[in-house]
């Protein structure tokens, strides 16, 4: 726990330092209301980024949520129009998601692929399996029986506080635990940290990784589900570039892109620091082009300050 | 500064000089450092003479590679003066202490693979057209002048990852000859080197003593510091113990400074009754191994020896499932067994303690704790997936007892222990699936004395407990000195078996050579 605690001391004086910076600039900030909004923006991307920590501490990556997400979204979409019960059609697009991270995975393991260039491909092919599907076209989510319970999911709220806020919550709660108390866990941190050695000491190395994928395509999925929900409509050209705020969210809470190290609590702090910046910048009025330059500077002071901490 | 000089230390009162009243070219005064508050040195002497080989020896953790990298310009001192050539000596850096004359060879050799040898050699430092354009021509010529000096039969534009490591290592000798160096430090430059490579190893060496060079060799295997070596320092626990011509030396003084006490005897055998055949191989065959055929045994440890790529690691990994089986049979405790990877391996109790545990044996970010539970995880299952830390923690500890682990806990990271503490690791992670069939691939290489000791009575103790064990060795000291039987591989066959009494040195090395038994 210290470790991994002392390991997010980093980014978390970051996030503060930035929350404090941004409220001074704009005092607005600091309202319940646009603190709820800051979770709310955060929690898609939190949420992918948690699968992302999977796949990035077993030192690969996945390029393909973003198109994960956009497909999957599509086909909750459509489902919505059916008569399938809720619950039916969201478990059927989670393990969608599931399925896609598993066969990627499969093409790194067994394929022996790099993971950048299979989950390029996924990211491709979905892309255009989303456009094909959706004839280029959002699909609108807001008929159907369960219209308003679909609704609920990605505008409602509970107690005062938006539910795709519980959903990260909940996500990231389960991430920590699988992370740091499974065996699932220690053997994502066991192949980040020497897949050769991890393989020889019995573990499944090619099971454990598409594991991972498939996490990583589960959550993207659900991240799918929140975004239309929220819209009420599939835009087939969602989630494009989330992968890299997703990666930008796990990198500056201090996990290495070689895997190994790197923890779910830095993701959180990761994802925040992006959904402050980008609120942040969002109420001063900062023109859409700055707010790319800002981040990406954020991310480079993030990584620099990350390797300093290495040496 | 407390008076670290035996009585009889030339270095005493501060006289510098030696018995013939020559000055050292190196002298390193009172050389302190500590990491996180730990000290690695306190105080150290150390001083090189050209024209000579200096042997700087000690068990792993006394403090030999935190003296080099100092002098290496890697680490500033807390603490200490250098002089060298008389003069003070301040490094700002890796390259000063090159620009200087003071060249390291690491252990892991600090080479180019896809480049060739020379652009190796002058890495950094191509000559160059006016313009700046490579002058290969300059370049090819000045590195093969260099290396027919070492007497190096190789083109100088061959790509370096193609010649064999010994080879390698002459590229980083004639680098270092390259920029005029004055001491040359040679970090275990042995290890992974044919006899005949080693042989002219040495022969190099002596010639670099003989252009008046001062060398300083640190290695583990004390009968090369007494072919090579003129003179000895010996530190322990980041103190110097003292400093002695070799020719005042036997291995067993030796071995007695590097651990402050002396070793009634190296090979602690234990004799107990064999029992029946645990592992029986009938024509395996795989990657490099060709028919081979032979049993291990419940309380013995086969010895496995031959010469670098006689085939012992692969055969081990083709049991271990890493490497593929394609022909043979295979009966552990007489029954059928054909393992298609280590995680089936493991399952059929057969553990495998790699010989290179850096890259494969352990996870070196990972905890002590974590890494020896690894291989056996599923046994510590707790309520909702979760894993029992506690039972954890405690079968960590028990190990830690056991194989007297030197750590401040289960949790401290096997990156930062000593070379012998993390083979003890390793080898927990070997037995914690509570193995029938233990393969221990080269158990002692890079250990220090003291720690060796400790494993051959770990290995006395499994053996006690019923385990087979095939002990993989390239020394055969080692081999003769544990082993109850002796199975000596060539090119990828089993060239021969041998019992405890018939085993002996020049029998072991002509089949390892492969001279067939009997012929003369």
């Amino acid at each position: 726990m210290n470790k991994e605690l002392s390991a997010t001391i980093r980014p978390l004086i970051g996030l503060v330092i930035l929350a404090a910076a941004v409220s001074i600039l704009s005092p607005r900030f600091l309202s319940a209301g646009n603190l709820l909004n800051v979770l709310r923006q955060t929690s898609i991307n939190a949420v992918i980024a948690t699968g992302m920590t999977f796949v990035i501490l077993t030192g690969g990556i996945d390029l393909s949520v973003g198109s994960v997400l956009a497909y999957c979204g599509a086909v909750m979409g459509a489902l919505l129009a059916t008569s399938l019960p809720l619950p039916a059609s969201v478990t059927l697009v989670l393990l969608l998601g599931a399925a896609i991270g598993a066969v990627t995975g499969l093409v790194i393991t067994k394929g022996g692929t790099q993971p950048f260039i299979a989950t390029f491909v996924s990211m491709t092919l979905l892309r255009g399996a989303t456009l094909v599907f959706t004839d280029g076209r959002p699909i609108a989510a807001d008929a159907g029986p369960h219209a308003d319970a679909f609704a609920y999911l990605g505008q409602g709220h509970f107690l005062g506080v938006p539910i795709p806020v519980y959903f990260m919550a909940l996500v990231l709660a389960l991430a920590f635990y699988v992370l740091r108390h499974t065996r699932l866990g220690r053997y994502v941190y066991a192949i980040g940290s020497n897949e050769r050695a991890a393989r020889l000491s019995g573990l499944r190395t090619s099971l454990v990784k598409t594991t991972v994928y498939a996490v990583s395509g589960t959550l993207a999925a659900l991240a799918g589900i929140i975004l239309t929900a929220r819209l009420s409509s599939a835009q087939p050209t969602a989630g494009q570039g989330y992968e890299l705020d997703a990666i930008a969210a796990v990198v500056i809470g201090g996990t290495t892109l070689s895997g190994g190290k790197g923890s779910i609590l830095g993701t959180i702090v990761g994802a925040l620091i992006i959904g402050v910046l980008n609120n942040g910048l969002n109420i001063m009025n900062v023109s859409s082009y700055y707010q790319m330059i800002a981040k990406g500077a954020v991310i480079l002071v993030a990584i620099l300050l990350d390797r300093r901490s290495e040496d | 500064m407390q008076p670290l000089f035996e009585r009889d230390s030339p270095l005493r009162g501060g006289v510098l000089v030696d018995e013939t009243g020559k000055p050292p070219i190196l002298e390193m005064r009172g050389m302190s450092k500590a990491f996180a508050g730990v000290h690695a040195l306190e105080g150290v002497d150390f001083r090189a003479f050209a024209g000579e080989v200096m042997a700087l020896l000690g068990e792993n953790g006394a403090g030999k590679s935190t003296l080099m990298k100092i002098l290496a310009g890697v680490y500033s001192a807390d603490s200490g003066e250098m002089r060298f050539e008389g003069r003070s000596l301040e490094l700002k850096g890796p390259r000063d202490a090159q620009a200087r004359g003071i060249s390291i060879i690491h252990q892991e050799l600090n080479l180019v693979p896809e480049l060739s040898i020379a652009e190796n050699i002058f890495l950094g430092r191509e000559p160059v057209h006016a313009g700046g354009r490579l002058d290969w021509k300059r370049l090819n010529k000045e590195a093969s002048i260099l290396l027919e000096g070492l007497g190096v039969k190789s083109r100088p534009d061959r790509r370096l990852g193609a010649l064999t490591v010994g080879q390698q290592q002459m590229v980083e000798i004639a680098k270092a000859i390259s920029f005029n160096s004055k001491i040359i430090v040679m970090d275990e430059p042995t290890g992974a080197l044919t006899d005949t490579e080693t042989e002219s190893l040495f022969r190099v060496i002596r010639e670099l003593r003989a252009a008046g060079k001062a060398v300083v060799y640190i290695s583990h295997r004390l009968s090369e510091i007494f072919a090579v070596c003129d003179r000895a320092t010996v530190l322990r626990d980041g103190r110097l113990v003292g400093e002695r011509a070799v020719a005042e030396l036997d291995e067993d003084a030796v071995i007695e400074m590097m651990v402050g006490r002396r070793l009634t005897e190296q090979y602690p055998r234990i004799d107990i009754e064999a029992g029946s055949a645990r592992l029986s191989v009938e024509g395996l065959e795989g990657p490099r191994t060709k028919g081979a055929s032979f049993e291990a045994r419940a309380g013995e440890i086969l010895g496995v020896t031959g010469l670098m790529g006689a085939g012992r690691t692969e055969l081990a990994l083709a049991l271990f499932g890493a490497l593929p089986v394609t022909k043979g049979r295979i009966l552990l405790d007489g029954a059928p067994y054909r393992p298609r990877s280590p995680h089936e391996a493991i399952a059929a109790g057969i553990a495998y303690v790699s010989e290179d545990r850096k890259d494969l044996g352990l996870l070196l970010d990972l905890g002590v704790g974590e890494n020896m539970t690894l291989p056996a995880l599923r046994t510590f299952q707790g309520a909702f997936f979760s894993l029992s830390s506690s039972r954890e923690r405690s079968k960590a500890r028990e190990f830690i007892g056991r194989l007297q682990v030197k750590t401040t806990g289960p949790g401290q990271a096997v990156r930062n222990l000593s070379g012998g503490n993390q083979q003890k690791v390793s080898i927990a992670k070997g037995l914690v699936t509570a193995p029938r069939l233990l393969i221990l691939d080269e158990p002692t290489r890079g250990v220090d004395v003291g720690a060796k000791k400790e494993i051959y009575n770990i290995m006395n103790e499994l053996k006690r407990q019923g385990l087979a064990i095939m002990m993989l060795s390239s020394e055969l000291a080692e081999i003769l000195g544990m082993s109850d039987r002796v199975m000596v591989m060539h090119e990828g066959e089993v060239a021969g078996v041998f019992g405890r009494e018939e085993a002996t040195q020049e029998r072991i090395m002509r089949l390892a050579i492969g001279i067939k038994e009997g012929a003369l």
